[in-house]
């Protein structure tokens, strides 16, 4: 009988922590994690930003399900399950539009967009008991939003959101507090597929270990533009940071710059003022320390499971689901300021499609390289997956501390146990000094 | 691959039409065989090279995001990249082949503006994954040569989703 217990060998004292590879290749798992992490947790759906005005909405895939949200006429932002409440279909078969009714084409019941069954054809028709006001859109169980990032849950149990980010709160906060008028998603995005399982997306993007090998060509790049980025040397010399309920953030040296706000040639002579007026505002706002952390450090967080925002020459919002054990659709956004001037804004896209677009000069090989672990598997003699970097140091960006955060986690829902408390032992000598 | 010109053996001069098509069909050719230095030199000083996503083919770079927006300087660098073996997605380099079709010409302020349906097939890992769209070419005459300044693929799938990233020069 298959036990996910045996998925991963956890001892800190030892200084072991592997990952069976059949956590990446197994059809079983990938069920169980349906079951017991997308059927559980919070997950993100989209940004609020995304539908202004009344009437306005898109649809997208969470977990393999249709949903779509749309905002009413009454303004408020709402999430359906993609589905006709008579029969099935679908009914938002656009994946952006407006309407102020959806019908559904194929017994053209039609729905408010606020949800309510607003038209039935011959509904005489229908019995006595037939209700049509009980037959509105179905949303899913749970959905709530946090500073404009709206999750959805198909566990009408889960913790409050705010409760569920705990950590990762404060590191969005650092990021939506960047914007003086809120953040907003820009239009267009990237979607692709990656031949490989989700979870090594998740450990792609938090490791710092990778960086200077895998992304040598992009580094010249910059290089060549007369910048100088020895700085990367150190750069992911920061702690590592574990954010709790599986979330995480690796945080490094904005070496490259950071449109809020640290100039770099990347940005520009032409928003070289701009970008010291952003940070001086920083400075009232959040005083010298936080706005600091703000403008200097960028960031990668992982809002556990599945949902990346990449705080560093851009912002980028990364979301991936899952399809098969070895197949994985990723779609990719940026995020800026509402108020961010055209030059600047435009500099931000620049920089994001020199790095993280399929189209870049590092993204690409990203999916190459955990494209190439996934056909490693196939190899099968090699049971474990090592990750016991920075177990027993002060584990710093360029270690595997954050990759554990989230594999703990994981484990902890998948084998049941719930909250795994072991943890490398430095972290859990600061916790018992803290007591 | 065969270098004669398709009207090399005509005694009357090419058509606007002959000459254009004759263009795109010798980018392709070189964009096949990876010779992209020579490649590099059919675009203008100024020339740019752009990709829309997938969901904005009318996607403006200043303001949305596309997925790659090349000058000069960037496209240089992503040739470099192509040739290093440290450009691991074509590291070895893919297998391609490019059809292109349905050409239209117009002719817009002395500049030539052409647009064509392109199929590229890139072969790699024992995976295939065919890129299908249209291109659009804005072309003039330099020095008695025809050069291209604006050079944009539009892609028509819904996502990458066998791609995975757009590696290759589309």
């Amino acid at each position: 009988m298959f036990d996910p217990k045996n998925l991963i060998l956890d001892n800190p004292d030892e200084g072991v922590f592997r990952v069976h590879r059949s956590a990446m290749t197994s059809l079983e798992v990938l069920r169980m994690e349906q079951e017991r992490i997308f059927n559980k947790c919070w997950l993100y759906l989209c940004h609020e930003s995304e539908v202004e005005n009344p009437g306005e909405y898109r649809r997208r895939n969470v977990a393999g399900r249709p949903l779509f949200f749309i905002r009413g006429s009454d303004g408020k932002l709402r999430v359906f399950l993609n589905t006709c409440t008579h029969r099935g279909a679908l009914i938002c078969r656009h994946d952006q539009g407006h309407a102020d009714v959806l019908q559904c084409f194929y017994h053209a019941w039609s729905f408010s967009n606020q949800g309510d069954l607003v038209g039935v054809p011959d509904e005489a028709g229908y019995p006595d008991s037939f209700n049509r006001a009980a037959m509105g859109l179905k949303p899913p169980p749970r959905v709530e939003s946090y500073r404009g990032f709206v999750f959805v849950s198909f566990n009408a149990d889960v913790d409050e959101l705010v409760t569920y980010l705990a950590g990762a709160r404060e590191y969005l906060d650092l990021i939506v507090d960047q914007a003086e008028k809120g953040m907003r998603i820009i239009q267009g995005s990237n979607r692709y597929s990656i031949k490989a399982n989700w979870k090594l997306l998740v450990e792609n993007s938090l490791d710092g270990y990778h960086v200077r090998p895998t992304h040598k060509t992009y580094f010249e790049y910059v290089n060549s533009l007369g910048i100088n980025t020895s700085g990367v040397q150190t750069a992911f010399s920061r702690p590592a940071l574990v954010l709790g309920n599986g979330h995480a953030v690796e945080e490094h040296d904005g070496i490259r710059g950071r449109p809020i706000a640290r100039w770099s040639p990347l940005f520009g002579e032409e928003n070289k003022e701009e970008i010291a007026a952003i940070r001086a505002g920083l400075v009232r706002k959040f005083g010298e320390q936080k706005a600091r952390h703000m403008a200097d450090i960028s960031r990668n967080l992982l809002v556990y499971p599945n949902l990346l925002i990449i705080d560093s020459i851009d912002i980028t919002v990364r979301i991936f689901w899952p399809i098969t054990p070895d197949l994985m659709d990723v779609t990719a956004w940026q995020l800026a300021p509402r108020e961010e001037k055209p030059e600047l804004l435009a500099r931000r896209l620049d920089n994001f499609l020199t790095f993280h677009g399929p189209g870049g000069f590092a993204t690409p090989d990203d999916v190459e390289a955990i494209e190439s672990c996934q056909a490693g598997y196939k190899a099968e003699g090699v049971e474990w997956s090592e990750l016991s970097r920075g177990m027993h140091r002060e584990a710093i960006a360029e270690d595997e501390l954050q990759l554990r955060a989230f594999w703990r986690q994981w484990f902890g829902h998948l084998s049941g146990l719930g909250k795994v408390e072991t943890n490398d032992p430095v972290i859990r000598e600061r916790a018992a000094l803290a007591r | 691959m065969p270098e004669a010109s398709s009207t090399g053996n005509q005694d009357s001069a090419p058509t606007l039409r002959e000459t254009v098509e004759e263009f795109l069909y010798r980018e392709a050719a070189l964009l096949d065989a990876w010779r992209l230095d020579e490649w590099l030199a059919l675009f203008t000083a100024d020339g740019r090279y752009v990709v829309p996503t997938t969901d904005l083919p009318d996607g403006d770079p200043r303001k949305d995001m596309v997925f790659i927006d090349d000058d000069m300087v960037r496209l240089r660098a992503r040739v470099e990249r192509l040739k290093s073996r440290h450009g691991h997605r074509e590291y070895p380099s893919s297998r391609t082949r490019r059809f292109i079709t349905n050409v239209l010409i117009k002719v817009e302020d002395g500049g030539i503006v052409a647009t064509s349906s392109f199929l590229v097939y890139r072969f790699r890992m024992a995976e295939s994954s065919p890129y299908v769209g249209w291109y659009e070419h804005r072309l003039k005459q330099l020095d008695g040569e025809l050069k291209m300044h604006h050079r944009k693929a539009v892609l028509d799938m819904e996502a990458l989703r066998e791609h995975g990233a757009v590696s290759i020069i589309l």
